[in-house]
């Protein structure tokens, strides 16, 4: 039983994490129609971004809590920023091009930053400073549950919840709501609809840095290739819950984390991917629209 | 008050509107009729910069438009309820007209605006929070216009608001629409297939045809042309 439990908890934790990334993917595709491959990329500078300041601040000997506030907000802005500026670069000049242009140009985007970062940096695994200590309360539970687990939960949780809110209420969450659904009328309303596409990237590429802070804190190293799996499966998260719709990503990323988590545990790590896409397929053959996504009757 | 001087516009390399010159007057309700496909939606989204003006000039309140951002328009008062009402389906009833007042910042106008055109609709009101796609035709075409209001416009565009409703629920549209007109000084510009219902309540009409303005004048002897009898009235 504790193995089930144990199992349980990593899934979610997966699944925190690829919710935090597919969130981006799914609120990008319901904005502009455009699957963002880029957005792996994101999710490795804001991991990179949080190492540099993090180990930086380390040397320098600064209390951890500050280490940790201090690498998470820098990673969530200049993730963020790198989010803006690709939507400009590569994006808004080709918003009225074909369809299948934007997504050239988001591979190409995403080859590109893996390269750049690839030279900036090394192309070793670099050690990642460590974060999260293990919490002596937690002791009783460790054999089920890591510190590291709950804090990223935890996290995810809180954000998620802020996401909603803003989302559900603030004006710009409004305004994204019908860009999303509408963006000729919400033009013809006075929406500002560049505004609103470049909110949803920097909001998008913060929930991703968010995330690769996580992981790398959790996993303990990192380079310049984990955007890569990190941003098909969360993908692949956001299509099993139907590309488009915020509580579909989420849901999605927990299904394929959980799948995973088992596939692991009970058969074998090798077999995690093939559970995982094998899931996709499966769900996709009698739900093309995903679990949670509207059908549609868009002529692509 | 809106003045069009020899506007073209078009989709691909393909001219929807040429050479239309049109003006609308402070206080007036302004027809424009002619067939299907002749370019009276185009004229409409050229005016609101969302088709773009590539020739000839706008000008809203004595200044020209034709280069300004659509939000921009909208923020000097000029709205549009297109063709097709265009309700954000998923959005609540109440939210489709906060996005209406999404420029305006005035809290307290903005709920007595809201009571108004609850008073206006009294349907609205009572599905207040369902969503929006969810309405009947008649209804999303209330609550289209309904959205314009909260903008509080100076000069509102109507792109077909009869279109596919009852002629019960027509009617009552065309009263509102002359209300509107009276009660808050709004100019109205409706564009209409629905050409008897349009020239009855319209002070003047323009008529066009493969996107030029062919004929125009007082609503009264657009009527009576019997030209206009033949090709738009049925008579």
């Amino acid at each position: 039983m504790d193995y089930f439990i144990e199992l349980f908890f990593s899934g979610l934790t997966r699944g925190s994490i690829y919710a935090l990334i597919a969130l981006g993917y799914t609120m990008v595709y319901g904005i502009i129609g455009l699957i963002n491959f880029a957005h792996g990329e994101i999710y490795m500078i804001g991991a990179f971004t949080a190492f540099i300041v993090a180990t930086v601040l380390s040397v320098y000997g600064f209390p951890l809590v500050s280490i940790v506030i201090i690498s998470g907000l820098a990673a969530v802005v200049w993730a963020s920023s790198y989010g803006y500026t690709i939507e400009k670069i590569a994006y808004k000049p080709l918003r009225h091009a074909p369809r299948l242009s934007p997504l050239i140009s988001a591979i190409g985007m995403s080859i590109f930053l893996q390269n750049y970062v690839l030279l900036a940096q090394t192309s070793d695994f670099l050690p990642f400073p460590t974060l999260f200590p293990d919490l002596e309360f937690m002791e009783p539970i460790a054999h089920i549950i890591g510190t590291t687990d709950v804090i990223i939960l935890v996290t995810t949780i809180v954000v998620m919840v802020l996401l909603t809110l803003i989302i559900k209420f603030t004006k710009i969450g409004k305004a994204m709501r019908a860009t999303a659904q509408d963006r000729t009328m919400a033009t013809l309303v006075g929406i500002n609809v560049n505004n609103v596409i470049s909110a949803t990237f920097i909001v998008g590429s913060g929930l991703a840095a968010i995330g690769g802070m996580l992981v790398a804190a959790h996993i303990g190293q990192i380079n310049f290739y984990i955007g890569f799996l990190a941003g098909i499966k969360a993908f692949t998260a956001a299509v099993l819950g139907g590309i488009g719709s915020i509580p579909g990503a989420v849901l999605g990323s927990f299904v394929l984390g959980l799948t995973e988590s088992f596939a692991t545990g009970y058969v074998s790590s090798d077999y995690e991917d093939v559970f995982a896409f094998s899931l996709l397929v499966l769900i996709l053959i009698f739900k093309p629209s995903g679990l949670l996504g509207r059908a549609s009757n868009e002529k692509v | 008050m809106l003045e069009l001087d020899k506007v073209q516009a078009g989709y691909g390399n393909k001219l929807a509107i040429k050479d239309v010159s049109l003006k609308v007057e402070d206080g007036e309700i302004i027809t424009l009729i002619g067939a299907n496909g002749a370019g009276k939606s185009t004229t409409l989204m050229t005016i609101c910069n969302v088709v773009e003006c590539r020739a000839g000039t706008i000008k809203f309140q004595d200044k020209e438009i034709h280069r300004m951002a659509p939000d921009a328009i909208v923020k000097m008062g000029l709205c549009q309820v297109p063709e097709g009402r265009h309700i954000f389906p998923q959005l609540s009833v109440k939210e489709n007209l906060d996005m209406g007042a999404f420029l305006r910042n005035d809290k307290e106008a903005i709920k007595k605006d809201m009571d108004y055109v609850y008073s206006l609709f009294p349907i609205l009101y009572k599905r207040r929070h369902q969503d929006g796609g969810n309405l009947s035709g008649g209804e999303q075409q209330m609550l289209a216009m309904s959205r314009a209001l909260m903008a509080k416009p100076k000069l509102l565009l109507l792109d077909e608001p009869s279109m596919g409703l009852a002629p019960l629920v027509i009617r009552q549209i065309f009263e509102i629409i002359k209300q509107i007109n009276k009660e808050n000084n709004t100019t109205i510009f409706l564009v209409e297939q629905n050409a008897n219902q349009a020239l009855h309540i319209a002070d003047r009409g323009y008529v066009m045809e493969n996107g030029r303005i062919t004929l125009s004048g007082p609503a009264q002897e657009l009527l009576a042309n019997t030209d206009i009898q033949k090709a738009y009235l049925g008579i």
